[in-house]
């Protein structure tokens, strides 16, 4: 009963590797502003930005070890808010005004 | 769903469901997700609209206390993961000394917010006031979606600072422990949340100018 508890406690040293990378993931974010890509800047914080919650809901939220129906439902929910993304968009660059 | 478990310990028997106790969590982790999402949406509209004020704007604010306070959230991410790790190991007086620390680390977040919005004050840049009404539109709406994003998001560290302040009580007096800690957990999850929009908040509002 208890013992999908004990099954994925993450250690103490996993989740200070899993800052460190963190960091240097925020580091290279603000590095790859200050260079300035132009068109890309946007896209490659965002990707980076990305790249970060997927780090995060894994191993901070635990999600590796959860069951895969809650695994689903995230990924679906992310799914979701990204189509919507896409519909504005379409909807604001096609609209005739 | 798992099968209800029945505390022992407890005067009166009660059940607890984790694994609905958690899915019913993450429903409302969902709908904070769309919260902040609709504001993006916003953000990116108005952006891509108002491209040259959104870059000027976005130019007063501080980038060094932005990336302070992301490195602040990250590690109060880490230290509430490992207390729940310390918990999971029953090594009580660690769990209550990392969420301690996590309070400590929301403190900071919060003192942070308050010169960085007091620096904006002293310059006469809020919502409504003179100055800001005679910005052109596009920096008025850069303003103001930082005003609401940043604010809404606060709120959230504060909640966030109440609900894992009830954990650590809890923790304290054993009522969280080993078996039982879908409140700590929770709690964790939403904490991870507040860190999470953070992480598109920081790029979007101080870096990209």
């Amino acid at each position: 009963m208890e013992d999908h508890h004990d099954n994925h406690v993450t250690s103490y040293a996993q989740n200070f590797k899993i800052l460190f990378v963190l960091l240097l993931l925020t580091i290279s974010t603000i590095l790859i502003i200050k260079l300035d890509l132009g068109p890309y800047t946007v896209a490659m914080a965002l990707f980076l930005a990305s790249v970060k919650t997927t780090i995060v809901l894994t191993y901070f939220m635990h999600l590796k070890g959860e069951k895969l129906i809650l695994r689903l439902m995230v990924g679906g929910v992310f799914l979701l808010f990204a189509i919507i993304v896409i519909i504005t968009f379409i909807d604001y660059y096609f609209r005739i005004i | 769903m798992s099968t209800p478990e029945h505390t022992e310990h407890s005067e009166h028997s009660e059940y607890i469901d984790v694994e609905t106790g958690k899915m019913g969590m993450w429903l409302f982790l969902f709908t904070e997700l769309f919260l902040f999402g609709g504001l993006f949406i916003v953000y990116a509209v108005m952006r891509a609209r108002y491209g040259e004020d959104f870059h000027h704007a976005a130019l007063e604010l501080n980038a060094f206390i932005g990336a302070t306070n992301t490195v602040v959230l990250l590690v109060s991410s880490m230290t509430v993961a490992m207390s729940l790790t310390a918990i999971q190991k029953s090594q009580k007086n660690l769990a209550v000394g990392l969420i301690f620390c996590t309070l400590l680390l929301a403190g900071v977040f919060m003192i942070n917010k308050y010169f960085e919005y007091g620096h904006k004050f002293s310059l006469h840049l809020y919502p409504g006031s003179d100055v800001m009404r005679n910005l052109p539109k596009g920096e008025i709406m850069f303003f103001g979606l930082y005003f609401l994003m940043t604010g809404l998001h606060l709120f959230h560290v504060v909640v966030g600072g109440i609900l894992l302040t009830i954990v650590m009580l809890r923790v304290k007096s054993g009522k969280i422990n080993k078996e039982h800690f879908l409140l700590h957990e929770n709690g964790a999850l939403y904490w991870h949340l507040v860190d999470l929009i953070w992480i598109f908040l920081f790029p979007l509002l101080y870096l990209i100018t």
